[in-house]
């Protein structure tokens, strides 16, 4: 006799558990198959925990969730070759509980976060594949897993298996991934005494720091690079999109070697040893890539619906609150007795569309294409920003007006006036 | 062994008594293991570690032999003597033909429970584990395995048993303080093996087993040998080329074969390369291996990870041949070539044949 | 039939770190699995039971997350598990270990009567093989140890025949049940689970048991008190003084790095060059 559910979520992730954990405390019944040994293994991120889509499904999370630090300052650097022009904001706001960002080390948040779900009556099933969906018509009723004696039904199916999800793929719901679409992310985490932690980046207690960086860096590639202060460890990471990486033929992990030995970065991770590498896709074609989120009998959360912002990097609490929104969805269609068609699980996409999760990805949705076909962001820009900042602060015996004069000379000499109007439209197109 | 990695009672913090009854306990004993026909070199390396503790500890070091009645038994008594035992305890009996657990159990318990060795080492061989754990039940004794090292505390006059623990990242020392025998087990090579002095000589003291087939409930059918012919014989090799996952598909381990054949040597292995089965298990080295104590140890594609090193770190020379300047191979060879093993085997391949000729044209 | 099969929950001890700064074991996020010798003794005790019918229970002695191990068990095919956990175990060492399962065993066997019970060769994290012997002893049970295959087994006659490996050989030893068996690895492959037992082992209710329900008698055998070898001291392998020469040259051709080598250690080790050319080529 084979089993049957309410819902069957695919994944143990961020959007999955959200999704469990909120269908299971409503009182539905809730299986969860996870393909890793354990909630998290299959997991990568940076990674930032952002409280509030958190606080919306775990309101008491600060409780015992395992954070590392509460972040109180942002950097944010546009590096040349030796050099990087920086902005940094901290403020005393930022170190007032309840605080608003943390660093966290996903293996053991997801963990924890898995328990809860677990807590509130899921069922979680680890090492275990869906192969496939199973299908009456168009209508998803349940699925195969890999294992013997693997089918299992149920009334609806929360895809929540990640970005590289091949049940979408396989049901024909979603194309397959285009390389300009994903970004390749590699990180270290170096383990570092919590002493010295607090002597660089001055912060005390659980206080933490986030460095973004973008500039020559990615060679050139659209990308960024990050680092991240932890309890007692720093992540670093680099991630640029795989299109790219491919036409440019530089190794990832080659990419952030060099980034390591930066002049500006190097004292940073002196003294740590590291601990761990890892490496992951990250969806960040945007609203334009995003596929069909429902249909009968099926959703789409998280990663595998293309739901990052990369322009903020988020993506654990867009994976964190679409999960929600599926599960509220099927909460509302189950108390007011309708079937879970794709009629009905219409009101999924527009609650998305009247949420900061689509306004932003609209927001943003031509920065992809912008900065792809315009390197001189990652390679020109920095450079002569660099350049600029060198002339200004260098104390040579020449004017001030004559070194402005210099410098947009330069800027002019570089990208033309042409070329900077035009760029000046491309950001403002990007960011509109 | 104790589970936890906190120190409990830190010897020689405070003066430790020895329970009364238990001062009586003296001597060193050495089980001596055999099977058809021939000692087990392990108890003999054995000896030579329990002569050191015995003349530390001023006392005699005993050798215990159980076998069937003849001159075999007798003459590992002799060797025993020959490599440093003072005397040995020996039960002939007809039971004792073979190996098996009850039997033998009760021939050690009863020596122990009579003439009272304070310390007791076995080998950590498949015979040795399946005894020493029995016995040391038996006794309600403390039983630490896989020594890699063995002192003694004259104060608390206490065995201080060190091994791995933890997959070898760490070591701990244990010790078993208010019982006795205290009891060890160490493996094969991992003690040097000491001098054969044939005018050595010792005394050899008797005793009755005391028991009778039918009672004894486990019967031997018979014994299959294994095929010994290319069976290769690490433990004992003086010469080992080693590879591992650095040499990165089976088919590169030809080079490692190849430079094993003009040294005339044995060729070991990474426990990830047997498992991924590009080499027989016996050629495993390392923790969960064979330990090796060679003249030259060639280790190429190595990193050196515990788990390897406490293998083959007793190596009089070390050669490592790796790709990444960090591996930690390098923190405790003697040479190292750093670059591509794939490339560098062939060419010490070469250089060691060349040489070799010169050398022996010339001697 | 009924076999009892004794597990560990142990850390993967091959992602064990050292602390660089305290040089402690860093066993936060180190995955704790079931031991993989022990999982060759489970799988041998499920065949048993294909063939002969029967039921199959996991005991393990631990903390109370030791619990997922015995529920990976259940997902194999085991019909029954029980954690024996309480916090008198704390530090027990191998003959305070042995005396707890032991009695446990002898609890098992009061509700259904204990035909083998199987055991792995040895822990990864203790390595000592030392707690099947002394279960064995415990229970009057004859002891078969580095047992690499179960040639017949009569459970009327109470009898069982297994090969043995041995130096240089395999015994083919005889003996009577109830007996202990320590498995050998390698000789079999853990199946791979079923979708129903994966349900089944979601949902079982693993008996819990303290020293009370465990049936120990005298408290004092057991957990630090019990055992009579204690750490006195845990340290990271002394590094070694002088770290590895490395060969250079102006070229690095394999070849001349090679012929550097020789000449250097050859004139530092003369005895190793006749020990070798004493060798055929």
């Amino acid at each position: 006799m084979a089993e049957k559910f309410d819902v069957i979520v695919v994944g143990a992730g961020p959007s999955g558990n959200a999704a469990a954990l909120r269908l299971a405390e409503s009182g539905l019944s809730v299986l969860q198959i996870e393909r890793g040994e354990s909630p998290g293994s299959k997991n990568v991120q940076g990674a930032i925990l952002y409280s509030d889509a958190l606080e919306k499904l775990i309101p008491d999370f600060r409780d015992d969730a395992p954070l590392e630090r509460h972040i109180i300052e942002q950097r944010m650097w546009v590096l040349d070759d030796d050099s990087y022009i920086g902005s940094h904001y901290r403020s005393n706001a930022f170190n007032q509980a309840p605080y608003n960002r943390y660093t966290m080390i996903r293996s053991q948040f997801d963990k924890w976060f898995s328990e809860r779900v677990q807590r509130a009556g899921a069922l979680l099933i680890c090492e275990t594949t869906v192969s496939h969906l199973l299908l009456d018509g168009k209508r998803v009723i349940g699925v195969m897993t890999d294992r013997q004696g693997g089918e299992i039904y149920a009334d609806a199916v929360i895809l929540a298996d990640g970005v590289n999800s091949l049940l979408a793929k396989k049901a024909g719901f979603h194309p397959e991934l285009n390389p300009k679409d994903v970004a390749l992310a590699v990180k270290e985490i170096h383990f570092m005494p919590q002493e010295l932690i607090e002597q660089r980046f001055n912060v005390t207690g659980d206080e933490g720091v986030v460095i973004e960086m973008v500039g020559k860096i990615t060679k050139g590639m659209m990308g960024t690079g990050f680092l991240y202060t932890n309890r007692e460890s720093i992540t670093i990471g680099v991630g640029c999109m795989l299109s790219d990486f491919k036409s440019q033929q530089i190794t990832p992990y080659a990419l952030l070697d060099q980034m390591k030995a930066h002049p500006s970065i190097k004292p940073l991770i002196e003294g740590g040893e590291m601990k761990e590498y890892t490496a992951h896709l990250i969806p960040e074609g945007g609203y334009n890539a995003v596929p069909d989120l429902y249909g009968d009998g099926w959703m789409i959360v998280g990663d595998a619906g293309m739901f990052v912002n990369a322009v903020h990097r988020e993506g654990s609490n867009l994976a964190m609150t679409t999960g929600m929104y599926a599960a509220d969805t099927l909460i509302e269609l189950r108390a007011e007795g309708k079937a879970f068609s794709a009629d009905n699980l219409k009101r999924y996409k527009t609650r998305l569309d009247e949420s900061f999760v689509m306004k932003d990805l609209k927001k943003y949705k031509n920065m992809p294409d912008v900065f792809h076909t315009n390197p001189q962001f990652f390679n020109d820009y920095p450079e002569m920003l660099s350049k600029a900042a060198r002339t200004m602060l260098t104390v040579d015996g020449v004017d001030k007006k004559s070194k402005e004069r210099e410098i947009g000379r330069s800027f002019r000499q570089r990208r033309s006036l042409f070329g900077l109007v035009g760029d000046t439209f491309k950001l403002w197109r990007a960011f509109e | 062994m104790s589970e936890t990695t906190e120190a409990k009672k830190p010897a020689g913090k405070k003066k430790f008594e020895l329970d009364d009854r238990l001062k009586a306990y003296k001597g060193i004993w050495v089980f001596i293991e055999h099977e058809r026909g021939s000692i087990h070199p392990v108890s003999l390396e054995l000896l030579g570690e329990g002569r050191k503790l015995a003349d530390h500890l001023g006392v005699e070091l005993a050798g215990v032999v159980l076998g069937a009645p003849g001159d075999a038994v007798r003459s590992f008594c002799h060797e025993a003597f020959f490599h440093g035992a003072d005397l040995c305890y020996l039960i002939e009996d007809p039971l004792l033909a073979d190996y098996r657990n009850e039997p033998y159990t009760k021939g050690l318990t009863d020596l122990v429970n009579k003439y009272q060795p304070e310390i007791l080492l076995l080998g950590a061989t498949t015979l040795g584990r399946d005894l020493a754990g029995s016995v040391a039940t038996t006794l309600k004794t403390g039983l630490t395995a896989d020594c890699t090292e063995l002192n003694v505390d004259l104060d608390a006059r206490s065995l201080l048993a060190t091994r791995p623990t933890f997959g070898g990242s760490l070591l701990c020392t244990i010790q078993t303080l208010n019982y006795r025998p205290q009891m060890a087990t160490v493996r094969p090579r991992v003690m040097a093996m000491p001098d054969r002095e044939v005018s050595r000589t010792g005394r050899i003291l008797e005793d009755k087993l005391g028991m009778v087939e039918s009672s004894i409930i486990t019967k031997v059918l018979e014994f299959i040998p294994d095929e010994m012919q290319d069976k290769p014989q690490l433990p004992f090799a003086d010469i080992i080329v080693s590879g591992g996952r650095g040499m990165k598909k089976p088919e590169n381990f030809q080079l490692i074969w190849d430079l094993a054949k003009v040294l005339g040597a044995e060729v070991g292995a990474t426990r990830p390369v047997v498992q991924s089965g590009w080499v027989d298990l016996e050629r495993q080295v390392g923790q969960s291996g064979k330990t090796v104590r060679p003249k030259l140890y060639i280790a190429a594609g190595i990193s050196g990870a515990i788990q390897h090193r406490v293998g083959m770190d007793a190596s009089d020379v070390i050669i490592a041949v790796n790709n990444d300047p960090n591996a930690p191979i390098f923190d405790f060879a003697h040479y190292g070539i750093v670059g591509n093993a794939m490339t560098i085997l062939p060419a010490l391949t070469d250089a060691f044949r060349v040489h070799l000729a010169t050398v022996r044209k010339a001697g | 039939m009924h076999i009892v099969v004794c597990i560990k929950q142990v850390p993967d001890s091959a992602q064990i770190r050292v602390h660089p700064v305290t040089n402690t074991i860093m066993r936060q996020g180190v995955p704790a699995i079931v031991n993989p010798y022990d999982l060759f003794a489970l799988e041998e005790a499920l065949r048993l039971k294909d063939q002969y019918g029967g039921r199959v229970t996991v005991l393990t002695m631990g903390p109370p997350m030791a619990e997922a191990a015995l529920r990976k068990a259940i997902s194999y095919g085991a019909d029954d598990a029980v954690l024996v956990t309480d916090r008198v175990f704390a530090g027990s060492d191998t003959l305070a270990t042995s005396y707890a399962l032991a009695s446990a065993i002898s609890q098992i066997n009061k509700d259904l009567p204990v035909d083998l019970v199987f055991t792995g060769k040895q822990t990864i994290d203790g390595d000592t093989a030392q707690v099947g012997p002394g279960v064995a002893k415990r229970l009057d049970m004859q002891l078969l140890t580095y047992v690499s295959k179960v040639r017949e087994l009569d459970v009327e006659k109470k009898e069982i025949i297994v090969e043995r490996r041995s130096e240089g050989g395999v015994q083919v030893l005889k003996t009577s049940i109830p007996s202990l068996i320590t498995v050998l690895e390698g000789n079999n492959e853990m199946r791979f689970a079923t979708m129903t037992n994966m349900f089944r082992a979601s949902r079982y209710p693993v008996k819990i048991w303290n020293k009370e329900t465990a049936g120990i008698e005298d408290v004092t055998k057991t957990g630090l008190k019990g055992s009579p070898t204690v750490v006195s001291k845990v340290f990271a392998p002394t590094p070694r003084a002088v770290k590895a020469e490395i060969i250079q040259c102006e070229s690095d051709d394999p070849k001349e790095l090679s012929v550097t080598l020789l000449a250097k250690m050859f004139t530092k080790y003369p005895k190793l060059e006749k020990e070798i050319a004493k060798r055929a080529a």
